[in-house]
């Protein structure tokens, strides 16, 4: 038998669930999202873009097959979407104790005790789900009995800044180079560019890449308020007037939208699942995409000189904005994908193609 | 576009049943709302899509290329929908476009082109087209010859794996260790197709499966993954499937969704299509196994274990919408371009029915013999799967409990697996086994061997406990949430025996005190991401909360359900409860329905107002009544898994609508019945209930044999055996009194040569107000569900059908019946004998009211709301045309199994044909079964003196029509005696030439009539090799005198040529 260790999550609402732990027996703040995907735990856990959040699995039984083992390659965890865990928190309904892979090393209770993050299961995840539908995505907080800890509201804090690398880092030795703003990257963008040859600069969210030389720019996805990000923005600004090509992914996207003068907002709850369906704007194509946002573009406020690239075709909200003359586009999802559909990685060639032409 | 034909698939079959009719169902509910009419030509009658208003126009003919050109001839259609109709629908299709057909009337084929299906189904051809896009096939040979299958298996090394191409649900195929296995089973493969693969066996892989989903502009969905439970080298048809996958990484799930997608498009697929790989469970490689090219039987379970409905999508691609141009039909605001996410995990579990037959193999493998499925819905593995064996309703309740299954060798049990094998599991963890033991013998990945081990360690703590008070609500909710029922918790903490049905109660109010009670759940598609309308439901333990809440305004009727199809029991039921909810709805009530089958169109969401997808059970339909408070239950229009849930439903105060449940217990109930009827003055075969040995011997001595024994609360035959003689007698008792230990099992005397009449018939407070008359072309002794039946009955006596009638008229009366109630009459010499009465629809209720045009459901339906009905003015008489319905059987699937019939019923699924006149109809009945008209050469073999008698004539008439006659020597003798001309062929077992083996094999014969000697089960070896290898070389064989009689008399009075072509409707 499992030993019980009860916890509670509870929201800033006031409702309260009750769970038994399988993490690390330590209280912990966030704010509360769910992710609708039905694989990829070791994938999104890592995912910088959770930092500061209390992650909801929709799908219950999770823990199936384990956690891989921390194999490097390039410099990276094969496996893993960064070093560390960076959710607050994980939420799930039926947890397995057992787990079965050939590729996994240790379970995911394990993992998540070696990172000490707190995990809950044995909560109705899909009441849960719908309160934050309902409500909207709400802070919310994992407490076990004797460390009582206070709301956080991890949008007022700069995440982006815990996130991302703190020097300059370099990867792969390709005539092409392209100049990486990392605002909490996934490894797989890292290896999409390095599969396509590439020599790729790492550089942090802040830093001035204005005396880096480079063939094309892209800015990565992160966690929090795009707006947090003012450095970013700023560079970007500078960045714009040149004719570089540029491309951007999930607060990439946003962050472009800002420095070319548009506006974004918080949705009630974001996009976080592996089903969201895009369509490229004037076409019939569509794709089911990744996604992991709480803030998107406000179509409303693009420039003259801009156009919506793609658009949800559930919500009709920007999945993607392009500039109407100059070779500059960015996504709200995930074409690197890891977890989730590999549809869209199409992109990645596409903009490698106006780099290099 | 502005007309369209639909193929069906025909009869039920292995490989091939109800699913069709849901996909058949979506594609005309979609072209209905385009407002394209559409034509559809299915035999099958007891369909839902055969049902008035669902296609405009609908032919009862076989599906096959001679009678479709006729309708297209006819009909001229605009376009053809191939896909929705399985494997039957897309042969024709091929073949009709291969003839040149479809372009000669200019015939457009809708969705996926031709071309591309047939290089799907060719599997050297798509090896190679699949390979050209670097996507990785088993290693495999195509050959024409068994010489080239073995140097091929040189090539290869063993065990390998052969598969015919062209075939059903893997027809022909299997594994072979060595020479002589691959030089048997080539043989036999090239009975089925000129062409056989000879591949590298993949045993012990995972075995996972795609439904993609591809539209005109090129844009790719993955609806649903599934894992199968069970590794490659058991059929998917055969395997515990779940769905999504459990144990595949976000790595391995998606590259094989992207190898899905990049098939699709290179295929050129227009609508759906399933593609099912193998999964090497230590790394990532792969091999596509399979592409199926159209709605599937694992179509049709991931439409109903996602939501999204694929068949309906798939036949509005086919008219060139884009997915991005359609909208989710569960939440009605986002798109169909999306790909499902679930929050709740689904088993479907094969159901088998293999003690039915004689001489079956009960291994599985990688041909189908399950004849239906179940899909449980959970929030954890345990809870799912103990749900879904006891939905399977073979009386097991679940994982664990199952006091009467035992195994000899439990390692065998495990390593060479039967229908039995997951409970094989629970006994090789009584036994001490390791989960990585199990793991060797069974290659079932450890995930699914730990969870059961679960459910079993929970028994034991369990069986700990001796009161339920000892147990805390915390237990309590942990052992719920592994799906272990009331059943299962009385069984182990109260220890007592027998049906537990006092203990259950106990253990519901225990758990109602405790307030552990299960919680409803919708499934919409998106994991609660958006608001959704849904009313598609399923309950659970994992849950605080309840999706819906419940009106409780009186205004709700409960249709429960049918349950897995059966032998016995299975579309038909579907189309009656279809009907009584239709109809509820129609005059104002909310119809709810509860079932589990995802083959069904009853449990699709649209034709309900609300869907409980989940037990047929006491336990659970009490959960569900709990929960709606309904106007009432309607429990005779599901078969008998509803009819037998109308007194402990009743007993718990539950408005039963309809006939009460005391008249149903005096139905059911042998005993009661029996008192009734001689109260009555209606005679009846006579019987005796089995008290002690010597009565019976007793019993038997006054009646003589042979005697028919069964125990009560019976449908289709389970454990009814003729006995012939004392040991017989002895040795079949045993085994029923084990089937049932409830209720007493009755030894009665059997009459011979008596013909059987079915009266289908509602009444109102007692009133009969419609009945149709039926009889059965063969003598009493073949279950009646695997006659071949004529309605209206043609060759009755006018004195009979009077007594019939007069008899219904008394017992409706009598047990004051209020709804559909079916009668079942033994005829000789105007002596009528009830031998059945059952107080719900029968099988040929759909049958009889398409035939008749008066919808008996809908009719029943409205006595049981108690509205007030017309009295139909029709009567059988008014009638200028008839109804055959003739049984399908499977035969070819069940390896070795004897094709006789007897009084137990062995035919998976059956059709009903109109036409003008007795033999015209019949022909057209048995042509849609698979018989064919055979072109010259009869192989008679005629059994006993009375059934060479009665083929005599036909022999005759054959003989003038210039067929060949060959006979066995009895026969040829018989023959020759009264001048008529046959070749005398040699028993099997002869080593002289000709022998018939020998023509069989070589197909010279293209009709076989066997006639079995008497009506035990074992017959002579020699008779049993002719019947087997019929089946087994595909030649048309016939086993009844009567039937057979009857059909050599329709071929030769009619050609192909001389069949009526004509709608439904023109009748």
């Amino acid at each position: 038998m499992n030993p019980v260790r009860k916890a509670k999550l509870i929201l800033e609402d006031g409702t309260t669930f009750s769970g038994i732990s399988f993490g690390y027996e330590q209280s912990a703040a966030g704010e509360v999202v769910f992710n609708t995907s039905m694989t990829g735990y070791p994938e999104s856990l890592t995912d910088p873009s959770y930092a500061g959040q209390i992650l909801v699995a929709t799908y219950p039984l999770i823990g199936n097959y384990g956690v891989p083992s921390e194999v490097r390659e390039d410099g990276m965890l094969k496996f893993f979407e960064s070093d560390l865990i960076q959710v607050t928190g994980l939420i799930v309904s039926d947890y397995s104790f057992e787990f079965s892979h050939w590729n996994a090393g240790e379970s995911l209770s394990n993992w998540l005790i070696r990172n000490q993050i707190p995990a809950l299961y044995g909560i109705d995840t899909r009441a849960l789900t719908k309160i934050i539908r309902e409500k909207g995505a709400m802070l919310g907080k994992i407490v076990f009995a004797e460390t009582e800890v206070d709301f956080v509201d991890p949008n007022l804090i700069n995440l982006v800044d815990q996130v991302s690398c703190k020097e300059v880092i370099s990867y792969g030795n390709g005539e092409t180079r392209i100049l990486l703003i990392d605002c909490g990257v996934k490894n797989n963008i890292i290896r999409h560019f390095l599969k396509r040859g590439v020599t790729l600069i790492r550089v942090p969210w802040d830093y001035d890449f204005s005396a880096e030389e480079y063939d094309g720019l892209f800015i990565s996805n992160g966690p929090g308020n795009p707006k947090m990000c003012e450095a970013t923005i700023r560079h970007l600004q500078v960045a714009l007037k040149e004719d570089k090509p540029i491309f951007g992914i999930c607060l990439g996207n946003q962050l472009i939208a800002l420095a070319s003068g548009a506006d974004t907002y918080k949705l009630k709850y974001g996009h976080r699942s592996h089903n969201q369906p895009v369509i490229q704007v004037g076409t019939n194509r569509a794709f089911v995409t990744s996604q992991n946002h709480g803030f998107a573009i406000d179509n409303d406020s693009l420039g003259a000189e801009w156009e919506p690239f793609f658009l949800n075709l559930n919500d009709g909200t920007n999945e993607g904005i392009r500039h109407k003359s100059r070779n500059v586009f960015s996504v709200q999802f995930h074409p690197e994908a890891s977890s989730g559909p590999t549809d869209s990685e199409y992109l990645f060639d596409d903009f490698l193609k106006l780099v290099r032409c | 576009m502005k007309k369209v034909l639909v193929l069906g698939s025909g009869a039920l079959k292995i490989g091939e049943a109800g699913e069709f009719d849901y996909s058949g169902s979506q594609a005309l509910k979609a072209l209905r709302e385009e407002g394209i009419y559409s034509i559809l030509i299915n035999p099958n009658i007891a369909t839902v899509q055969t049902s008035e208003g669902v296609a405009d126009k609908i032919y009862f003919l076989p599906v096959t290329p001679f009678f479709v050109e006729k309708v297209i001839r006819k009909e001229k259609p605009d376009g053809i929908l191939l896909a929705f109709g399985g494997q039957t629908a897309l042969n024709c299709g091929v073949e009709l476009f291969r003839n040149g057909i479809l372009e000669k009337y200019n015939v457009k084929v809708l969705g996926t082109p031709v071309s591309a299906i047939m290089e799907t189904e060719d599997r050297e051809l798509f090896a190679n087209k699949l390979h050209s896009i670097d996507v990785k096939t088993p290693k495999s040979v195509a050959v024409t010859s068994i010489e080239d299958a073995l140097k091929a298996s040189d090539e290869l090394g063993f065990p390998i794996i052969v598969r015919a191409a062209y075939t059903l649900g893997g027809q022909g195929s299997g594994f072979c260790n060595n020479r002589e296995e691959l030089m048997k089973l080539a043989d036999k493969a090239f009975s089925y197709s000129n062409q056989i693969l000879v591949e590298e066996s993949l045993k012990g892989w995972k075995e996972v499966e795609y439904e993609v989903v591809r539209d005109q502009y090129d844009n790719c969905i993955t609806v649903c993954n599934m894992e199968n439970f069970d590794p490659l080298g058991i059929h998917t048809g055969e395997s515990i499937v779940v769905a999504p996958s459990q144990t595949l990484t976000n790595s391995e799930y998606h590259k094989l969704r992207r190898l899905s997608i990049q098939i699709v498009r290179s295929v050129g697929i227009v609508g759906e299509c399933n593609v099912q790989y193998a999964l090497d469970p230590y790394s990532e490689d792969y091999r596509v196994i399979e592409v199926n090219a159209r709605l599937s039987r694992s179509s049709a379970l991931a439409s109903k274990a996602t939501g999204y409905p694929l068949a309906f999508v798939a036949a509005k691609l086919a008219l060139g919408y884009g997915l991005h141009e359609l909208k989710n039909s569960v939440t009605r605001t986002t798109t169909a371009f999306f790909e499902p996410a679930l929050d709740y995990i689904v088993v479907k579990i094969p159901r088998w029915d293999l003690n039915k037959f004689n001489g079956v193999s009960k291994e599985i493998g990688s041909s189908m013999k399950s004849v239906g499925e179940v899909m449980a819905i959970g929030r954890s593995f345990e809870e799912a799967i103990q749900k879904g064996l006891r939905m399977v309703g073979q009386g097991t309740h679940g994982f664990v409990g199952n006091t009467d299954i035992a195994f000899t060798d439990i390692e065998k049990a495990l390593s060479e697996p039967t229908d039995m094998r997951i409970y094989s599991i629970a006994s090789a963890f009584e036994a001490g086994f390791t989960v990585e033991r199990i793991h060797e013998l069974t290659r079932i990945d450890n995930w699914f061997l730990v969870k059961l081990k679960s459910i079993f360690d929970s028994m034991k703590m369990l069986e700990g406990f001796n009161t339920l008070e000892e147990i805390d609500s915390e237990t309590l909710l942990k052992v719920k949430q592994q799906g272990f029922s009331d059943f299962q918790l009385a069984r182990f903490v109260l220890k007592t025996s027998g049906n537990l049905k006092e203990e259950l109660l106990k253990v519901r109010d225990y758990r109602l005190k405790m307030h552990v009670i299960p919680h409803v759940k919708q499934i919409d598609t998106l994991a609660a991401e958006y608001p959704a309308k849904t009313n598609y439901l399923y309950l659970t333990y994992h849950g605080i909360e309840d999706d819906i809440i419940c009106e409780r305004d009186n205004k709700s009727v409960i249709v429960l359900g049918s349950g897995a199809y059966r032998i016995g029991s299975s579309v038909e039921f579907d189309w009656c409860s279809v009907n009584a909810l239709e109809t509820a709805r129609k005059v104002g009530y909310r119809g709810i329905m509860i079932n589990f089958n995802p083959e069904t169109v009853s449990t699709d969401y649209d034709t309900c107002d609300r869907l409980y997808f989940d037990e047929l059970s006491f336990e659970r339909v009490m959960d569900i009544i709990d929960l709606e408070q309904p106007h009432g239950v309607i429990v005779s229009t599901g078969g008998q898994i509803a009819n037998n849930l109308a007194m402990r439903l009743h007993e718990q105060k539950v408005p039963i609508l309809g006939t009460a449940p005391e008249s149903i217990d005096n139905a059911e109930n042998r005993h009661k019945f029996s008192s009734l009827l001689d109260e009555l003055d209606i005679d009846q075969p006579r019987w005796k209930e089995l008290s002690n040995l010597d009565d019976i011997h007793l019993f038997v001595e006054e009646v003589g044999f042979p005697v028919l024994i069964r125990p009560s609360y019976v449908l289709s035959g389970a454990a009814m055996n003729v006995v012939s003689n004392m040991s017989e007698l002895d040795f079949f008792l045993t085994l029923a009194a084990k089937v049932s230990k409830e209720f007493p099992v009755v030894v009665s005397e059997f009459i011979q040569n008596a013909k059987e009449i079915e009266i289908d018939a509602v009444a109102g407070n007692g009133e009969i107000l419609a009945y149709a008359i039926s009889e059965h072309i063969e003598f009493a002794g073949v279950h009646s569900g695997d006659a071949t039946m004529v309605f209206p009955a043609q060759k009755m006596y006018f004195e009979t059908a009077r007594r019939i009638k007069r008899i219904s008229r008394d017992i409706a009366r009598a047990l004051n019946i209020s709804g559909p109630f079916n009668m079942q009459f033994l005829a000789k010499d105007n002596d009528i004998k009830v031998i059945e009465c059952n107080l719900r629809a029968s099988r040929s209720f759909p049958f009889v009211s398409k035939v008749i045009k008066v919808n008996f459901i809908e009719l029943a339906t409205r006595v049981m709301l108690g509205i007030p009905v017309v009295k139909p003015e029709k009567s059988a008489f008014d009638l200028d045309y008839i109804g055959v319905k003739a049984s399908q059987f499977s035969f070819s699937r069940l390896q070795s199994a004897d094709p006789v019939l007897g009084v137990e019923m062995a035919s998976t699924g059956e059709v009903g044909c109109i036409g003008e006149n007795y033999y015209e109809t019949l022909l057209k009945a048995m042509l849609s079964v698979g018989y064919r008209i055979p072109g010259k050469n009869i192989l008679l073999s005629t059994g006993d003196a009375r059934s060479k008698v009665e083929l005599l004539q036909s022999a005759r008439m054959l003989r003038e029509r210039g067929f060949n006659l060959f006979a066995t020597r009895g026969t040829a003798q018989f023959l020759e005696e009264n001048g008529v001309e046959s070749t005398m062929l040699h028993w099997p077992d002869e080593d002289l030439k000709p022998n018939v083996l020998d023509y069989l094999k070589e197909r010279k014969i293209e009709l076989v009539i066997n006639i079995p000697k008497d009506l035990s089960k074992t017959e002579l070896a020699n008779d049993y090799t002719i019947r087997r290898s019929a089946v087994d070389f595909n030649i048309p064989l016939i086993t009844n005198a009567r039937l057979a009689s009857a059909f050599l008399y329709a071929i030769c009075r009619f050609d192909l040529e001389d069949l009526v072509v004509k709608s439904w409707d023109e009748y």
